[in-house]
């Protein structure tokens, strides 16, 4: 029993160690928001005076 | 009690706290920096000018993050050298943007990585009819 939670302890670790490793590689999910972002103003893809005008009725 | 039970699970949920607090870590790119706005800025103005000429398709989305000049005979002999100053001004500013996001986060050896990015989602986000440049580098109609 002692030897399942020392071996549970340590896959922790490792897997601790693994998502400090994961962060020296490239965010490729933020890249992609950051570049959504950036071509959205550049592109004008989206427009916040569209949306604010009320339906006009 | 099973007390021994969730003693045993305990290091697993630690593991899934752990996991979700670096996950949450990463989920931003620093982007907000006056250098990136003022090319934002540079290249919002350009895509006035830009926009028909991707229309017509004289002008594509290269697959490396760039433009380029597709189709020459869709523009006037008159309009060529405008053109391609419009499409070297674009891909000057392109390669700073990408520069710029990499240095801003620290992490200059992360450009080459940012363009593919950016290469992607501005073909993803291009408008039916555009150009743009497959896998193979041969151009393609949106």
């Amino acid at each position: 029993m002692r030897s399942l939670a020392a071996r549970i302890a340590l896959a922790s670790v490792l897997l601790i160690e693994g998502c400090v490793t994961i962060n020296i590689y490239f965010p490729a999910a933020a890249a992609e928001k950051a570049a959504d972002k950036i071509i959205d103003e550049v592109w004008q893809l989206k427009n916040p005076e569209k949306s604010a005008v009320p339906p006009a009725k | 009690m099973n007390i021994k039970k969730f003693m045993r699970c305990s290091p697993l949920l630690l593991v899934l706290l752990v996991a979700a607090g670096s996950a949450s870590a990463q989920a931003n790119l620093e982007v907000n920096t006056p250098a990136i706005a003022a090319l934002q800025a540079s290249m919002q103005q350009r895509h006035a000018e830009l926009a028909p000429l991707f229309g017509n398709g004289a002008v594509g989305l290269t697959r490396d993050g760039f433009v380029a000049l597709r189709d020459a005979n869709a523009v006037s002999l008159a309009q060529r050298p405008q053109v391609n100053a419009l499409v070297a001004a674009e891909n000057q500013d392109r390669a700073a943007l990408y520069r710029e996001i990499a240095r801003a986060n620290g992490k200059p050896e992360w450009e080459n990585e940012i363009r593919n990015t950016f290469a992607q989602r501005w073909i993803d986000k291009a408008q039916g009819g555009w150009y743009y440049q497959n896998n193979a580098g041969a151009w393609t109609r949106k």
